[in-house]
């Protein structure tokens, strides 16, 4: 429930800056990420007057990832703002990454004032246009009178059902526009969960208890019921896959956790689902890389598909038993009906096939090796850590890799794979939890593309560590070219050295060398314990590969490397 | 038989954006909308679009999608003459008028 932060008087003359304020206020908002500029002035004049805490980024694209560090890790909307024009634009990938991942988030921006629209003014663009494919829902405001509507509708729209990112551009005028404001309780009923048959609740419970050799398959839409999707598999005896933004969901030394699945999931866990005569989909999308060639993923299975979105079932694949609804409420009702099947034949088999095919790790031992660090970042800390990630090589290893124990410990870009989501998000995470390590994992390609958020970092001491596995390439690009195009390595290697430690430095952060430390291990803990932001360097070798590997748009069985 | 063009009835809220919403989504997957028509619902804020589609394995998925639009109230598949919207330029074609390149006067 909202809470009212700022009591106005009865009724008073206010701006329609002061109003949005007053109503992102009263929605419990207490920090918001944003850059100004000329058309968000009126709106910036009205923050500097209010309760609400402004995070200054250093682009666009870092507020709004910012913004989706916070809301990722608190699991409700956040703000950001940025002017009209080019300030706009700037935010479209994180909006649009926050879409794929369906994070929720307001964004609001400014736009010229309401005569200028449609003449090409200074700093104008269509941002209702521009917003429409990357949002779940967006506004262009045209009266002051609507803001309190637009502003409570965006709010229940991005956190309601499957979550996403509401886009409200409010032109300079209606900012700097009056109304008379009596505090009415426009905070609107959040709509309804949908529905669940019983009948499918009896249908799916009988599914799962004839099943021999069931699997549950465990996405980003499960993250809310994390006691019911381990109380299935415990009590149902169900080995469990996870897709990348469901790690965590189940940790991952569980008896029954399968880790990941898909193109870089491991081994015998896209072996195990080739043999499953029953999956449960629990709030997940079938994603391409996740399923590989969808014909062929899990060919012998029935399918019992739990999704808020009516519009994911049936959308790849053709569930048997289809129910829309809240994955744990789902659960709720679905669990008393599952009777403990000690499923002795099909747990030895999936054992058997963990056995024959184990994770491959090379170098997991050396803290200067790309498994090797991540294991030893993990031992500094003691699992209520955040871990946020770039996108590539590093991505793909540290998701193999790491062991999770919570969902909200993990945030990554897993839809849209935004290289320079990691920095940002992890300073979103430092913010929304300060009493929270947060360790960005990243590569010296991803890194590049939001580096300049260092300063954001710096500027508010935040107690966030970049560690930067850095191979001097696009790690995944020289992986495919060299595996897919004749290792024909072209545009994916950086001849330039750039020198990551005086950069960091430059921008007021600690930084740690580990090549050049006596002990790595004892230089990286010092590094990680002591309080604000610092840059943990290691170089990496560019011809490592993320293995396994399914080749795009083939059969999950077709695993390529170790 | 099934009609190769079905259409779909939506009842959306009438605001200059709602159309962009409609039509980005069927674009968005390379899915022709062969014929459009908007009118307002007198008396309310909200306007009824008839869209004649193509029939096929995608249409309910479109469907479902033009469900999740915020703006978008209702759909229908309601059951109407294939040649309904065939029908339509005859009825339009008196108004028709030339207008000349360049000419600021509409008629």
């Amino acid at each position: 429930m909202a809470t009212s932060a700022t009591v106005l008087p009865q009724t008073r003359r206010i701006s329609g800056a002061q109003l949005i304020v007053h109503l992102l206020e009263r929605q419990g908002i207490t920090m918001i990420s944003g850059i100004p500029g000329g058309t968000v002035l009126p709106l910036y004049d009205a923050l500097s007057e209010s309760s609400i805490r402004h995070v200054l980024a250093r682009h666009e694209q870092g507020a709004g990832f910012i913004a989706q560090g916070m809301a990722r890790t608190s699991g409700k909307a956040a703000v950001c703002v940025a002017c009209s024009g080019p300030g706009a634009t700037n935010l479209v990938t994180a909006i649009a990454d926050a879409r794929m991942d369906s994070v929720p988030l307001v964004c609001i921006t400014g736009q010229v004032p309401r005569d200028m629209i449609g003449t090409d003014a200074f700093q104008e663009v269509d941002t209702y246009g521009l917003s429409i494919p990357v949002t779940k829902h967006n506004y262009l405001v045209r009266e002051i009178a609507d803001l309190p509507r637009v502003i409570d509708e965006a709010f229940s729209i991005a956190e309601s059902g499957r979550p996403g990112p509401v886009w409200i551009d409010v032109p300079k005028d209606v900012q700097s526009a009056e109304l008379d404001y009596d505090d009415v309780a426009y905070l609107i009923e959040r709509p309804a969960l949908p529905e669940i048959s019983s009948q499918s609740i009896l249908d799916a419970a009988a599914m799962i208890n004839a099943a021999e050799r069931p699997i549950l398959y465990v996405g980003g839409g499960a993250t809310n019921a994390v006691e019911q999707v381990r109380e299935l598999a415990e009590h149902g005896h169900l080995p469990a896959t996870m897709t990348l933004n469901g790690l965590g969901i189940l940790p991952t030394d569980h008896p029954r956790s399968l880790g990941m699945l898909g193109m870089h999931g491991a081994r015998s866990t896209n072996l195990i689902m080739n043999e499953a005569d029953l999956l449960v989909v629990l709030g997940a999308r079938f994603d391409d890389r996740a399923i590989g060639l969808a014909e062929k993923f899990c060919p012998n299975a029935s399918i019992i598909h739990v999704d808020i979105d009516r519009a994911e079932i049936g959308k790849i694949r053709q569930p048997h038993i289809a129910i829309q609804g809240d994955v744990g409420e789902v659960l709720t009702r679905l669990l008393p009906r599952i009777t403990s099947d000690g499923r002795e034949e099909w747990l030895a088999a999936v054992s058997d096939m963990q056995t024959q095919f184990p994770d491959h790790r090379p170098g997991i031992e050396d803290p200067l090796t790309h498994f090797g660090v991540i294991r030893a970042v993990a031992k500094c800390v003691d699992g209520s850590e955040i871990i946020t990630t770039d996108v590539g090589q590093h991505q793909m290893w540290v998701a193999q890799s790491y062991p999770f124990n919570r969902p909200g410990q993990w945030l990554t870009s897993g839809g849209l794979g935004t290289m320079g989501f990691g920095l940002p998000a992890a300073i979103g995470a430092a913010l929304a939890e300060p009493s929270r390590k947060v360790l960005c994992f990243s590569g010296d390609g991803s890194l590049m593309m939001n580096i300049q958020e260092m300063a954001t970092a710096a500027e508010n001491d935040l107690d966030v560590k970049i560690i930067l596995m850095n191979n001097r390439a696009l790690g995944l690009v020289h992986q495919q070219q060299s595996m897919f195009y004749r290792e024909n390595v072209y545009g994916a290697t950086y001849l330039q050295k750039t020198d990551f430690l005086a950069i960091a430095a430059g921008f007021g952060l600690d930084t740690c060398d580990l090549n050049a430390a006596e002990d790595p291990e004892t230089a990286l803990k010092a590094a990680i314990d002591k309080p604000g932001p610092c840059l943990i360097h290691i170089f990496t070798n560019p011809e490592e590969k993320v293995y396994p590997m399914v080749p795009a748009g083939a059969a999950n069985t077709h695993m390529l490397g170790e | 038989m099934q009609n190769q063009f079905p259409v779909l009835e939506l009842i959306v809220r009438n605001h200059p954006g709602v159309m962009s919403h409609v039509c980005g989504l069927f674009a968005r997957r390379a899915f022709n909308v062969e014929g459009i028509v908007c009118l307002p619902i007198s008396g309310s804020e909200q306007s009824r679009i008839w869209l004649q589609v193509q029939a096929g394995d995608q249409l309910e998925q479109m469907i479902r999608q033009l469900e999740k639009l915020e703006d978008v109230m209702s759909v229908l598949k309601p059951d109407l003459d294939s040649d309904t919207f065939d029908r339509l330029p005859a009825m339009f074609k008196h108004q028709t008028r030339t207008v000349a390149p360049g000419s600021t006067s509409v008629v």
